[in-house]
């Protein structure tokens, strides 16, 4: 490599560590924002981790038999048992005197919204100690872009043709983790990886059950180009589709990122080929659901502790 | 982080070679999935200031820092343009891959 010579030798200003857990050669599809989720979060929680994941794009961009592209152990589990499998593993740490691993379910928005969300439930009402990873790319990705209860409204995917798109608003999981009282939720987003690896450093130093909902944006499900996974993630924060916020003990809500001046939903939509039959009258209907969730989250944090 | 080296693929010649549960006994980086890669990018180091950005956001972990500055892993890097996007001075150019 033939470096500039004329100009001084600065260290690199990277602002987050670099070492490495997860490597080269993984199945991800260009750009994937699930990767990134993967790669910031294992930054943080460094070698003591074991995942435990269940049927989702990760079980597939890991690799197959007998190969791994992470530097930590992974139980891959049955679809609807990431929470209970990963606390199980928390248990038998436990009984065989290791106090220190972090054992992380880490499941797509299939496994955790829908099918997995009734262990998930079971492990955070007992308060198990685990920290829980969703890696939100809103539809069943792996198997090829079926309906989820985290598809947003308005979305295209395969099972909800333009012609009957999906009708019904995304499942507000947080809010839903935040009524268990468990003693950390929060939303992190890839194009935010300082917010994402600080809360994964919070959320280390916890005791407890640990929700952690990630947003990954998804070229090949949204039907975006790949080189826009991080505008989007960032577009997602500044029309506060997805905003970037912690909960402590189910009450204390606290908002990350408040942007000066919220963007029209319009430019985050318009960038996805999922959302571009959309006529500006469901685009009104998609602002103004946006605009409540905001105003609500905004009263939450305003009246804290709840 | 330093250049990550490619492995070799794993070949069993019998069930017996096999392991009883099936762990994994090595990494993907023999998969060298710079295959993929439609467009490349190249960066002009001469604009850069290394600020990291390109490094950080890259999913396949395919950018490593040398002599702090960032140097494209194109065994492994499947041609995205995250970095090129997010680079705040615009030093990354994709171009198109001959072959
Ligand atoms: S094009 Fe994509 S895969 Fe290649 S180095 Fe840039 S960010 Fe990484
Ligand atoms: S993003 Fe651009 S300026 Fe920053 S380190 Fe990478 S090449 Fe250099």
């Amino acid at each position: 490599m033939n470096h500039p010579q004329k100009k001084k030798q600065n260290k690199m200003r990277l602002t987050l560590p670099l070492e490495e857990y997860m490597h080269s050669g993984h199945l991800a599809c260009q750009g994937c924002g699930a990767t990134l989720a993967m790669r910031y979060v294992l930054k943080a929680l460094g070698q003591r981790t074991a995942l435990c994941i269940p049927a989702c794009c990760w079980s597939v961009i890991d690799g197959p038999f007998p190969y791994s592209s992470l530097d930590v152990p992974i139980f891959h589990c049955a679809f609807e048992t990431a929470a209970i499998s990963a606390a199980g593993l928390k248990a038998g740490l436990e009984m065989v005197g290791d106090h220190e691993t972090q054992v992380v379910a880490w499941a797509g928005d299939g496994g955790t919204f829908d099918i997995g969300i009734q262990a998930l439930s079971g492990v955070a009402e007992r308060n198990d100690d685990i920290i829980y990873v969703c890696y939100d790319n809103e539809a069943y990705m792996n198997t090829g872009i079926q309906r989820s209860s985290a598809t947003p409204f308005g979305a295209w995917t395969t099972t909800t043709p333009v012609k009957h798109y999906k009708n019904r608003p995304k499942k507000d999981i947080d809010a839903i983790l935040a009524a268990h009282r468990i003693p950390y939720v929060a939303t992190a987003n890839i194009s935010y990886p300082e917010d994402l690896y600080r809360k994964v450093l919070k959320a280390k130093n916890i005791k407890g059950t640990r929700f952690i909902h990630i947003y990954a944006p998804c070229p090949s499900g949204w039907k975006t180009r790949p080189e826009d996974t991080i505008k989007l993630g960032k577009l997602a924060v500044q029309t506060c589709i997805f905003p970037l916020f912690e909960v402590e003990e189910g009450s204390t809500w606290k908002i990350n990122i408040k942007p000066r001046e919220k963007k029209p939903v319009e430019e985050y939509l318009m960038r996805q080929g999922r959302f571009r039959h959309l006529t500006a009258e469901a685009i009104a209907l998609i602002q103004e659901e946006v605009d409540r969730r905001w105003a609500r989250l905004l009263k939450y944090e305003e009246t804290s502790p709840l | 982080m330093k250049k990550q080296q490619p492995t070799k693929k794993i070949i069993f010649h019998s069930e017996k070679e096999m392991p009883l549960a099936p762990y994994s006994l090595g990494s993907m980086l023999h998969n060298r999935t710079g295959a993929w890669r439609n467009i490349r990018p190249e960066i002009n180091l001469e604009n850069c200031i290394q600020c990291g950005i390109c490094w950080k956001f890259c999913p396949d972990v395919a950018i490593y820092i040398e002599n702090e500055y960032p140097v494209v892993d194109y065994t492994y890097c499947k041609g995205c343009g995250l970095c090129a996007e997010e680079c705040p001075v615009k030093c990354i150019t994709m171009v198109e891959e001959e072959k």
